[in-house]
């Protein structure tokens, strides 16, 4: 038992903003020199969840973008916490990458200690906590949600560290575009063939109405009795079919001279990657 | 156009408080922003930091939540200790010494309101800056500007529990009215010996002012 001599003097543990002092320290001194602090890619998202009748629904685009650039268009934005847990980040990519990922493990070893399957809250409990701690330094903003003995539960994260519990959320570049859609057509207790469709329509939203967002429409239902995640759900922007041929005949320039110069190589090594075209 | 995660979540907000005898009430709007977008319009700013002791958070919504949760634990603890219900005395000191300890770094206004029985109802300010002063009304936030002359015209000591939630009900919805940041449904609560009430006012149900 602690004394209680202690109990009502502030440990020196409490809140540590050290790192925070440091960090602004470092950002002048580089831009004395004319440096800039390199930027975090972002993943510029469309993320969204909704509680229906018999759980919750998190959606998600799939196009990460580098500044202006497409660096991945089909990643994953869903996350895997827990059995019953799953959580759409958006903000800096490897900040929400890393973060779930800790988060799964510590879940993971707090939910054997306990012997019991883990809570929404105690996610979204811990997460805050880290976040706040670095006090908006790890740039992502979550959407947790999950189904538990206390019910279905969505919570959003902000990078700060303050969270909202609420029936329906939206995050990301796109976050404007999808409330609008729930705003219009969520009700309480949907069915889950029509929230599956509302979640599809907002994150389409998303992605037609917001550059940073893209690809296709990620989906996780999250039940009692398990999960179903939709990986590829639907696919609103397919590349289209050329129309026409835009090749030239063969011997529309004519060719005047011809030299061979043969190259004698010898192969040396040998190795093949597959890359995922699709 | 679309909303900055990078922009701090704020409670811009209207908070208040008032004694009566033999409780309080408290009373608060429901929007918090993340620069102009709204990111949660039902929030619930009116926090349980024990059985007969809440507080109103405003400011920075990360700072507030984390020190509400700070000081439950911290209280929770110490009443454990004294095996009986804390005073709201005890309460305010405990947000006072965290909101003047890192004033610097913290965004945060907060009214601790609440019953015990040494004092019954109470109400104690711990605006930005950490001060910490007990009044019989107290009103906080962005929109806390626009309805001072209305407190100060409109209060008077001895009220009931009705009267003060009348009166509280009536500032918030002349505040959110002004106040861009402030808006949504107000949330109000009741906190007496015998337990509390919650009740929240939709926004077509607020009550109506003049309006040009």
């Amino acid at each position: 038992m602690l004394n209680s001599s202690t109990q009502c003097e502030m440990t020196s543990g409490g809140f540590c903003f050290d790192n925070a002092r440091r960090n602004a320290v470092l950002e002048a001194e580089l831009s004395e020199k004319g440096y800039k602090a390199p930027k975090a890619r972002k993943t510029g998202t469309t993320i969204a969840g909704m509680v229906f009748k018999d759980g919750v629904i998190l959606g998600a685009d799939t196009r990460a973008t580098d500044d202006m650039v497409v660096a991945d268009k089909n990643c994953m934005k869903i996350h895997y916490i827990a059995p019953n847990i799953y959580c759409c980040g958006a903000g800096v990519a490897a900040d929400a990458e890393i973060l779930t990922q800790m988060m799964s493990s510590n879940i993971e070893l707090h939910s054997l200690s306990t012997g019991r399957p883990p809570l929404v809250v105690t996610v979204t409990r811990q997460i805050k906590q880290k976040l706040f701690r670095y006090q908006g330094h790890i740039g992502s903003s979550l959407i947790v949600g999950g189904v538990d003995v206390d019910g279905p539960q969505l919570y959003s994260i902000f990078p700060h560290g303050s969270y909202d519990k609420l029936p329906f959320l939206t995050m990301g570049s796109g976050a404007a575009a999808a409330v609008s859609v729930f705003e219009d057509r969520f009700k309480a207790k949907m069915e889950l063939e029509e929230a599956k469709q509302l979640v599809r329509d907002a994150i389409t939203a998303g992605i037609f109405c917001d550059l940073g967002s893209g690809s296709n429409v990620d989906l996780c239902v999250i039940t009692e009795k398990g999960v179903d995640y939709l990986r590829g759900y639907d696919r609103p922007s397919q590349k289209g079919q050329r129309e026409g041929s835009y090749r030239y005949k063969l011997g529309t320039t004519p060719v005047l001279t011809k030299t061979v110069t043969p190259l004698t190589l010898d192969v040396v090594e040998e190795s093949i990657k597959t890359m995922d075209t699709q | 156009w679309a909303p900055l995660s990078s922009s701090p979540h704020t409670n811009s907000t209207t908070i208040m408080a008032v004694e009566f005898d033999g409780g309080v009430v408290i009373g608060a709007d429901s929007r918090t922003t993340t620069g102009a977008y709204i990111a949660n319009r039902v929030t619930d700013k009116l926090t349980p930091i024990h059985d007969r002791i809440f507080c109103c958070r405003s400011g920075s919504a990360a700072d507030t939540q984390a020190i509400a949760d700070a000081v439950s634990y911290q209280l929770g603890f110490h009443s454990i200790e004294l095996d009986e219900p804390p005073l709201v005395q005890t309460a305010a000191n405990l947000f006072k010494q965290m909101c003047y300890r890192y004033r610097e770094e913290l965004m945060a206004g907060i009214i601790v309101a609440g019953w015990d029985k040494r004092r019954g109802g109470q109400v104690y300010t711990v605006p930005m800056g950490g001060m910490l002063v007990r009044q019989p009304v107290s009103v906080g936030g962005s929109g806390s500007s626009y309805i001072y002359g209305f407190i100060d015209s409109k209060y008077k000591s001895g009220m009931t529990k009705e009267e003060c939630l009348r009166f509280t009900a009536d500032a918030l919805a002349l505040a959110m009215e002004r106040d861009g940041s402030s808006g949504g449904v107000v949330r109000l609560a009741a906190i007496t010996e015998s337990g509390l009430e919650r009740s929240v006012i939709l926004g077509n149900q607020l009550p109506t002012f003049f309006s040009a």
